[in-house]
């Protein structure tokens, strides 16, 4: 493999500073303002949703998941159970296995108690920029993958706890359109990962398979219930299809 | 300014479920590998889940269809996902997607 040996040439031949902590907090910056804005979002929500100052430290500093939190605050506000809301979290954030799994072979050189510190603050969108930078890379940083990680926990944190204050104020997030900012969000992610994939056909049909079912369940059944199974039956079609072309 | 308790508990439950799949394959893919079928099948799953949330965000109120004439949030979808297929921005797709409907409820 030719190009391998020449991309651990330059791994190689990279300064240090390249593989530091303060490299992997200036990496960081660019996806700042997008993840302020939707952290933003979220503490407004859970503020309007009933949750008090300290609940909301409490669910981005130790739960720290997007679309995790607005789930939350959606179901709590609905008074769902308590178990119907960690089982739908679950599923939703069933897809950090993959993010999880796909950054694997490149931190091959730590121990198993080291790449659980990587992981604990693994998002999509500290995935999406240490995948951009394994490209030409056999291994990443330690050091930088901190740096990067820490930087867009605090960001979510400052931007979940100002949303929290400012929503004191807010007496309605629909009026702002802020309940929006979640379908959005997801809308964003959705269109992005179709992208960086580039399997549209069979993509967008899963995609498809998968509004028809939750839309269809969701109604018949119930909300909870219609995004499982939604999930397992149109990824199990993919995979399926998948096979058998 | 208090933690209820049963919100600590849907928080910590929320919170370890979230923690596991993080965490688990950077620790073990070394060791262990997950079968084809499995890795197939793990990799349509953030559409999956994706596509079923915005479905039933635009979609679904209260556990019923949202009537289509009256459907706002499926209206200010449009300009988002446009945005987002044009500047791949998740910031210029959550801006736009809150402004637009921000207007829209505005107006109607």
């Amino acid at each position: 493999m030719k190009s391998e040996s020449v991309q651990a040439e330059l791994a190689a031949a990279a300064p240090v500073s390249e593989e530091s902590f303060l490299q992997g907090v200036k990496d960081c910056i660019p996806t700042l303002l997008g993840y302020l804005s939707i952290g933003f979002a979220a503490g407004v929500v859970e503020k309007t949703a009933g949750l008090s100052l300290a609940e909301i430290a409490l669910i981005s500093t130790i739960l720290y998941a997007g679309s995790a939190q607005f789930i939350a605050a959606g179901m709590i506000a609905a008074g769902s159970t308590a178990t119907s809301i960690i089982i739908t979290i679950l599923l939703v954030n069933l897809r950090h296995l993959l993010l999880s799994a796909a950054l694997s072979p490149y931190f091959r050189h730590l121990t198993p108690l080291r790449n659980l510190l990587i992981g604990t603050l693994l998002t999509d969108e500290t995935f999406g920029v240490a995948i951009q930078r394994s490209a030409n890379r056999k291994a990443i940083s330690e050091k930088w993958m901190h740096g990067l990680n820490i930087t867009a926990y605090l960001n979510w944190i400052i931007a979940n706890l100002a949303g929290a204050v400012l929503g004191q104020w807010i007496s309605s997030p629909e009026e702002w359109g802020l309940d929006f900012a979640l379908p959005a969000m997801f809308i964003g992610l959705l269109v992005l990962t179709l992208i960086s994939r580039s399997r549209y056909a069979l993509d967008i049909t899963v995609g498809l398979i998968a509004m028809a079912v939750a839309v269809g369940l969701s109604i018949l059944w119930s909300p909870s219930i219609g995004v499982i199974a939604a999930a397992v039956i149109a990824s199990t079609i993919g995979a399926v299809i998948e096979k058998w072309k | 300014m208090e933690v209820r308790l049963d919100i600590f508990l849907i928080i910590l439950g929320a919170a370890l479920v979230t923690f596991i799949p993080r965490v688990l394959p950077l620790m073990l893919l070394s060791r262990i590998t997950i079968p084809g079928w499995g890795m197939r099948w793990l990799n349509y799953m953030p559409i999956a889940v994706m596509s079923a949330l915005i479905a039933q965000e635009l979609f679904i109120d209260g556990g019923r269809f949202s009537a289509l004439s009256t459907n706002v949030e499926l209206i200010a979808a449009l300009p988002a996902f446009w945005v987002a297929v044009k500047t791949r921005s998740l910031l210029g797709t959550v801006i736009t997607g809150v402004l637009s409907l921000m207007l829209l409820r505005l107006v109607f």
